[in-house]
């Protein structure tokens, strides 16, 4: 009785999290979701007799990968939004067709077999004495080919990595005086302050991301807050988004200025 | 129960094909195929209890070591092309078309 209501209410939670991470607009709304939906699942394999499995789904899907994800996400830039352009025509109606297809021949095919009542795992259990210890004898007899072999796929990926996020320097390293120089021409040229950008929440009532820093004179910074969050704080119409400030561009001196 | 359990890992997996095949962005395509991994997970873990067999679970671990390995090279795949093509979206990756 326990086990059925845990499963409807995982099972819904799930699928509604699923269907949200593939029709949220958003890339770090659909990586929440997927987040629920792998908490979802670890629930489902801790009911299941698989406790040790259900740990590690929390720690490696949604400690690490996730975290991956997210971490990407912020690399790559949140505020790309996917284009709604078909490359082929009618390809999400389609697509979506062929999703439900597929999960109404595979629902179907499963609800048409005849399957019997589970075995459940005590027995295979309890001759070592518990899940993880009949885990670990299956893994480190049975498996242990497959066990090394995995070490080796993980140093490859590892190794794959950072192969792949290496960059080779083609330019010299810039140095601070660079960067400062670079700094004033721009500020010359564009009027972009060469200072570091205000703090959000100076002199504001509380110091959230999302709260602008007030200027002496108690109108708000925008360069103070992110342009993204700026963006999405709808509901609030005093924070615009941040623009760079414009100024007119400051000439060299000519000789008559001198004068 | 066992036929629940198959019937929601079913559904999980084709919410995640669909996905693959709908979103543009290399990022959410990739989340999709995670959660098509872990409908496969599910039902491994499954058939393990209704077999009485452990051996749905060690598949099972052996699945989500070598999803792990895949995201980390999967995620710096994505890097490296938003670094020379400042794009993430799939469909500007097609330079082999040509």
């Amino acid at each position: 009785m326990g086990e059925s209501i845990t499963f409807w209410v995982l099972a819904v939670v799930s699928v509604a999290a699923a269907l949200g991470m593939v029709a949220s607009r958003k890339a770090v709304y659909s990586a929440l979701m997927l987040g629920l939906v792998m908490l979802s699942l670890a629930v489902l394999y801790a009911v299941q007799d698989a406790p040790f499995l259900a740990a590690v789904q929390i720690i490696v899907y949604t400690g690490a990968v996730m975290m991956l994800f997210l971490f990407v996400l912020m690399l790559v830039g949140v505020d790309t939004i996917d284009s709604l352009v078909e490359t082929i025509r009618g390809q999400r109606f389609w697509a979506v067709v062929g999703g439900v297809g597929f999960a109404a021949l595979l629902a179907l095919a499963v609800g048409n077999a005849t399957i019997g009542d589970a075995t459940g795992l005590s027995g295979a259990t309890t001759q070592a004495g518990g899940n993880v210890p009949a885990l670990a004898e299956l893994i480190f007899t049975k498996y242990v080919f497959a066990f090394e072999v995995t070490s080796a796929l993980l140093i490859t990926a590892a190794l794959g990595a950072m192969v792949l996020a290496h960059r080779e320097r083609t330019a010299p390293k810039p140095t601070q005086k660079d960067l400062s120089r670079a700094r004033f021409l721009a500020f010359g040229e564009t009027g972009r302050a060469p200072t570091p950008l205000p703090g959000p929440g100076t002199y504001a009532r509380h110091n959230a991301i999302d709260m602008p820093a007030l200027l002496p004179d108690g109108s708000i910074s925008e360069l103070s807050v992110n342009r993204v969050i700026a963006r999405h704080a709808g509901g609030r119409p005093e924070i615009k988004p941040a623009e760079e400030p414009t100024r007119e561009p400051i000439k060299e001196p000519t000789k008559e200025d001198v004068k | 129960m066992t036929t629940h359990y198959l019937v929601l890992s079913a559904l999980l997996f084709a919410i995640g094909g669909a996905g693959v095949l709908i979103r543009r962005n290399a990022i959410v395509v990739f989340m999709c195929v995670e959660l098509m991994l872990n409908a496969c997970n599910l039902a491994f873990v499954t058939f393990a209890r209704q077999h009485g067999n452990l051996d749905g679970q060690v598949i099972a671990f052996f699945v989500m070591i070598v999803a792990a390995a895949e995201v980390v090279v999967g995620l710096a795949i994505i890097v490296t092309i938003f670094r020379t093509r400042r794009s993430a979206s799939v469909d500007d990756a097609n330079l082999l078309k040509y």
